[in-house]
């Protein structure tokens, strides 16, 4: 019987291989379930979880509170607009005010990077990681990744190009360290100015043009240009942006092979994919949606059983 | 720590064919009858069951499943280790069917009480039997019993009841182990 080696989720820096392979094979008996008439399972009946978001999500909120419920978890949900936050409490109050409700989880995302890391050193929870700032997004790497093996049979070895905002997004780091430790092979896309420096220390290639990245790939995930975290201008125009680093139908047809395309939403449609690219055969980003619950309802069963 | 033979190849396989005949009493053409094995060690007492209908029976079509009971466990966080997964293979409808739950050890009762909490995420059935090889008779946690059974075994707490097959573990033999 094997068991996760970590008690909370904060990154996929904390995990190792075996970690992967055992979220990815309970990921596949929940994704049984949830195709099932009757999607729910009683697991996790006595087990209480918040969900506390500091920053706006739909998907990742809408996704966690589901795999919550068909995991039977009872589930609370917090939102800083609305709470005492704005009165000047701290985040180790806040949460331990909602522990002292007898929460067994914490379900967290801050827009400061090690926000979950700090909280797991304070409370007793388990706390999971939806994304901190800059930092990490485990859940959408693990259920990225989880979408590759699904569609091509494994991991280990594939090509994969990561396009876009690669300096601000939680998403691409946490995908980074999630496909190398599953030896895929790496590369980062996008306009120097989104492009941190030294990250080649993390093992990835950078490549500044599309077309070539394009045709070197199995799969190219195609991250959204976050206009709320552009602090400065890093590029001249939108327009320009999709020029160079977007994806369309003819591009994509003019490739020397069928490649995946992947995106972790919201969508911006027109500019780093088009609507024929999001909507076409080669894109499996509603899997990724579907993918999303079955994942989320193995991390959290998994970490729920090491509650004592 | 001791082993004994509880029972061999031979006698196995007399057991199963009695077993068989006894569902084909109740069951006939298995045209309303389901089989399901009950993870991860009933399977194969689903298996067997259906190759011998099928080939020493005459028993043309029977659906048989495989249903996974770890989410309805009742001890889910009281146990040391995580509990993990077994795949859940039911292709067909359940509802107004009879089901015939198959498992190799029947012991406390509570696989088999998880069982029909699981089964009804398939639907609703219009019977629900239970078949098991070895009935472990006086260890029962609640009142759950076998409507057809192999061999009844008086075995203490102490000891367990390990069933091995060829197509898993290289031989068919049961055997009585003491801790």
């Amino acid at each position: 019987m094997s068991e996760l080696s970590v008690r909370h989720l904060l990154g996929i820096k904390y995990l190792n291989e075996k970690d992967i392979q055992l979220i990815f094979e309970t990921a596949d008996h929940f994704k049984e379930v949830i195709n099932r008439s009757i999607k729910k399972v009683p697991s996790l009946r006595d087990i209480t979880i918040a969900n506390i978001f500091f920053e706006n999500s739909t998907r990742t909120k809408l996704s966690f509170e589901l795999a919550e419920k068909r995991l039977s978890a009872d589930v609370i949900n917090f939102s800083a607009g609305q709470s005492s936050v704005k009165k000047g409490e701290t985040l180790i109050d806040t949460v331990n005010n909602i522990l002292s409700m007898k929460v067994d989880m914490v379900v967290m995302r801050h827009p400061n990077p090690g926000a979950g890391i700090f909280l797991s050193k304070h409370v007793k929870a388990s706390i999971v990681n939806a994304g901190d700032g800059a930092h990490e997004h485990p859940t959408q790497a693990l259920l990225d990744s989880f979408s590759i093996r699904e569609k091509l049979g494994d991991v280990a070895g594939k090509n994969v190009v990561i396009v876009g905002d690669i300096l601000h997004s939680r998403v691409a780091l946490s995908n980074i360290f999630a496909l190398k430790l599953q030896g895929a092979n790496v590369k980062v896309c996008g306009p120097r100015t989104l492009l941190p420096k030294h990250i080649e220390s993390l093992g990835v290639q950078v490549e500044t043009d599309l077309r070539k990245a394009l045709n070197w790939c199995d799969v190219a995930n195609m991250l959204r240009i976050q206009n709320e975290r552009l602090d400065i201008s890093y590029f001249p125009t939108t327009r320009e942006y999709t020029q160079q680093f977007g994806v369309n139908k003819k591009l994509l047809d003019s490739l020397d092979k069928e490649i995946v395309i992947m995106h972790p939403g919201p969508i911006n449609r027109g500019v780093e994919i088009t609507s024929d690219v999001a909507d076409s055969k080669q894109s499996i980003i509603l899997s990724q949606v579907e993918n999303g619950v079955a994942i989320r309802m193995a991390v959290i069963y998994l970490l729920a059983s090491k509650i004592k | 720590m001791g082993q004994k033979v509880l029972l061999s190849e031979k006698e196995i396989n007399i057991i199963l064919h009695r077993l068989a005949c006894q569902l084909l009493e109740n069951h006939l053409d298995f045209k309303d009858t389901v089989l399901i094995g009950i993870q991860p060690r009933g399977i194969f007492v689903a298996e067997r069951l259906t190759k011998i209908l099928k080939e020493d029976y005459g028993v043309k079509a029977i659906d048989v499943g495989f249903l996974d009971i770890t989410f309805y466990r009742d001890d889910f966080r009281r146990g040391e280790k995580t509990l993990e997964a077994t795949k859940t293979k039911i292709d067909f409808l359940v509802e107004d069917k009879k089901v015939v739950f198959i498992d190799d050890v029947l012991y406390t009762g509570r696989s088999i009480r998880a069982a029909l909490t699981a089964i009804q995420s398939f639907g609703r059935p219009s019977e629900i039997e239970l078949l098991t090889l070895i009935d472990r008779r006086f260890s029962r946690h609640l009142p759950i019993q076998p409507n057809y059974r192999g061999r009844q075994v008086d075995a203490i707490n102490d000891e367990k009841v390990k069933v091995l097959w060829k197509e898993n573990d290289g031989k068919d033999v049961i055997y009585l182990i003491n801790k």
